[in-house]
């Protein structure tokens, strides 16, 4: 098995190589090694691309738009790269679209950390495919196969709003079995078991 | 009185971090004191008469075991070499996780002896490899296999009896990746687990001329004696290889100075100085000169170097002796303001170091904060505004933003990895081929072409948007908001320029190890000696810590 820290140098190395710049190629090692750790193809993926790179023509964007319609694929890491350094702008739009990006499980953990920045969870459709980014601390995802994406038609983020996932009277419910281990206090524990002081003009 | 921490334009300058000495933080002895209280076993010795086979050390606490693997090979003379382009060495080490099984033993048997080429697993920690020195191995063993001691003289102008090339970890060939075993109490401290390899590895060469002097006269032969043992260390043999470290680290960076400097802060900061512990500091002192005298070297760089020291320990021995004023409040204060003043930086650096060996109070707090999580800090702060980073460049970077890298003696190098080796090695950008492969590590340089071209951008455009055209510097953007937040991230000086001293690098991580006798065989590489003169591992839990400064006494 290979180690995080390999994939990460190697990644790296491999991507300034193809032709990235060396902070881009920094990200790469992190997102490739994040993926993998994660359970997800990300290096699988990523060599796949790069097979494929300089044969072929792939959008650069640069400023990300609410809908991102391209006929020439998007490329990944660029667009992930400026999602990660405009997300702050993009969590204003509430839900973004990209049209035709090529293997769009790279993009993913630019996406995944952008959650981090911002402190909330997104919510992404590559195709049918969903992830729920949860704070770059995990990924919920009902793709499990493990194959080369080699491109999108469709992907989808929607920024979730911080909220809770039950209903208050679920909360109180629970919070009323939980006062089930509190001590009921004496009028003698309530002068002497605080510790703090007894008036509050001192 | 509150004394400030000093300023990283001072201490951050390669002359003065290659004058840094080992101290109390150290890592080599911090793990001494860490694993003082395991249990410590000899688990297996399966040698031949020539010394080749397999051998087990461990370190035991409840339920956690390291155990060390030794792989003894034949190799012929010509086949040895210290060089990391080496494929066979005299023995190779791994640090296993636990207790190895038989299979492991097996399969580590094909693998470790190979280094770079075999594969490790997540079970194992640490892997290196080592030679016998030539000078004493077959020396000791023989004079040991007659029953005598072999002579001390001869031994210490050596110092050990194998030296090491490498010691990896951290993930590298498939070792356990950092993550697994951050959590673990004992090893906080940074290359831990590293320094229980070495350390470990010291044991087998003792054991190891044992075995071999016995095997060659079993009536006559005698053990080394263990004041002799003691004062054998294990030595290394250092490249270009670490030097990029401490510039891809900056936190890790970060952290170490930051120990070192707050501890010198707090004791500055003693009002009142008591005698026993000067008492303490001037004994190490005054046996540390004898260390110093026994520091050999043929490097010129290096002799000019010692010379001032033993001159500049002599005027520091002085002052302890003649002017330090117990009677006046934060006299530490006033010895280091003198000795600014008045010694040259091996030594005043030499006496940073020494300062702290009464004080473990300071330092061992110091020592939990010297590991760093590099993650927390990775992801560029794109809120910020190009004000924002133009003030961090012209506060952090003041020095650096004055190298003017037109003139071709401040660009004249290059850093680039080995495709033999997939190793660091260092070229002459205006001769040698390959600067187009340049590693990201002129890092002055490309801090200075990062400020030139915020020059006329505007202040309130957000770091964000500036990055839409500018990735070709994002690793640069990075590590200033790095440094903005941690002060000694950054080396103040320039990484590719014509007179840039590539050992100072060396020196500053090996100061760190806990390595003594720097002794430098060009201007890219040199050796060293660790744990000459720590405890052996019996004596561990009756030890005191300041045996380093014994060490040849």
């Amino acid at each position: 098995m290979k180690s995080f820290s390999e994939i990460d140098t190697t990644v790296k190395r491999a991507s300034k190589s193809i032709g990235f710049e060396w902070g881009i190629a920094e990200e790469l090692g992190k997102n490739i090694r994040l993926l993998e750790m994660f359970g997800l193809a990300g290096l699988k993926n990523l060599n796949s691309y790069f097979k494929i790179y300089n044969q072929k023509q792939f959008q650069k964007i640069s400023l990300i738009s609410k809908i991102n319609t391209s006929n020439i694929a998007y490329c990944p890491i660029i667009s992930g790269t400026n999602f990660l350094d405009q997300v702050i702008n993009l969590e204003k739009m509430d839900e973004i679209n990209f049209e035709n990006m090529a293997f769009p499980l790279l993009f993913l953990p630019f996406v995944s950390r952008s959650t981090e920045i911002i402190g909330k969870r997104i919510f992404l459709n590559i195709d049918e495919k969903e992830f729920l980014l949860n704070f770059n601390q995990s990924i919920y995802s009902n793709y499990l196969s493990g194959d080369i994406i080699d491109s999108a038609k469709k992907i989808k983020i929607k920024f979730i709003e911080n909220k809770n996932t039950f209903e208050e009277n679920e909360w109180q419910e629970l919070y009323k079995l939980s006062e089930g281990t509190f001590v009921e206090e004496t009028e003698q524990l309530k002068n002497s078991a605080a510790g703090a002081g007894l008036t509050d003009n001192d | 009185m509150e004394i400030q921490l000093r300023d990283p334009k001072e201490v951050m300058k390669l002359s003065r971090l290659g004058s840094f000495h080992q101290s109390k933080l150290s890592f080599l002895r911090s793990f001494l004191q860490e694993f003082k209280n395991w249990e410590y076993k000899r688990d297996l010795l399966d040698l031949d008469e020539n010394g080749f086979g397999v051998v087990i050390y461990s370190f035991k606490k409840k339920n956690r075991i390291y155990s060390l693997i030794c792989f003894a090979n034949k190799i012929s003379d010509q086949e040895r070499s210290d060089r990391v382009i080496a494929t066979k060495w005299d023995a190779a080490f791994t640090l296993f996780d636990g207790v190895p099984t038989k299979q492991d033993i097996e399969r580590l048997k094909q693998n470790v002896p190979k280094q770079e080429v075999g594969r490790m697993s997540f079970k194992e920690l640490t892997l290196s490899r080592a030679n016998k020195s030539v000078r004493i191995f077959d020396y000791v063993v023989e004079c040991l296999s007659k029953g005598k001691q072999p002579d001390k003289d001869k031994l210490a102008k050596v110092g050990y009896l194998y030296r090491t090339t490498a010691v990896y970890g951290s993930g590298k060939f498939g070792l356990a990746d950092r993550f697994r075993i951050k959590n673990r109490e004992e090893i906080y401290g940074p290359f831990r687990l590293e320094m229980m390899l070495v350390y470990l590895v010291r044991q087998f060469t003792f054991d190891q001329v044992n075995h071999i002097a016995k095997s060659k006269n079993p009536k006559k032969a005698v053990k080394l004696d263990p004041n002799i043992s003691r004062n054998l260390g294990i030595g290394n043999s250092t490249g270009l290889g670490m030097a990029p470290f401490i510039v891809n680290h900056p936190l890790l960076l970060n952290n170490w100075i930051m120990a070192r400097e707050t501890a010198l802060k707090q004791i500055r900061e003693i009002k009142e100085v008591k005698k026993k512990d000067v008492d303490l500091i001037i004994s190490c002192l005054q046996n540390s000169k004898k260390n110093i005298d026994n520091w050999t070297t043929e490097s010129e760089f290096q002799l000019l170097k010692i010379n001032n020291l033993k001159k500049d320990l002599d005027l520091l021995l002085q002052y302890f002796l003649t002017k330090f004023d117990f009677e006046r409040e934060f006299s530490y204060n006033d010895l280091y303001i003198w000795a600014k003043n008045n010694l040259g930086e091996e030594c005043l650096e030499f006496m940073v170091s020494v300062i702290m060996e009464p004080y473990e109070k300071i330092t061992n707090p110091l020592i939990r904060t010297m590991s760093a999580d590099e993650e927390k800090f990775f992801t560029i702060p794109i809120e910020k505004t190009i004000l924002d980073l133009r003030k961090v460049l012209e506060l952090k970077y003041s020095d650096i933003l004055k190298i003017d890298f037109k003139k071709k003696e401040n660009n004249q190098n290059f850093w680039f990895i080995s495709k033999n080796k997939e190793e660091p090695r260092l070229a002459n950008r205006f001769q040698d081929e390959g600067s187009d492969l340049e590693q990201p590590l002129a890092i002055a340089r490309d801090i200075c072409k990062l400020y030139e071209r915020i020059s006329n951008e505007k202040n309130s455009l957000k770091i964000g948007t500036f990055l839409m055209n500018n990735n070709d510097l994002r690793h640069v953007v990075r590590r200033a908001f790095i440094t903005e937040k941690f002060p000694y991230a950054e080396i103040q000086d320039n990484t590719i320029g014509s007179k840039l001293m590539p050992i100072d690098m060396l020196r500053l991580k090996l100061s760190f190890f806990g390595a003594v006798k720097f002794d430098p065989r060009s201007d890219k590489w040199l050796r060293i000696c660790m744990f000459q003169g720590a405890p052996l591992p019996t004596e561990l839990t009756t030890s005191n810590d300041h045996w380093v400064y014994n060490s040849i006494n």
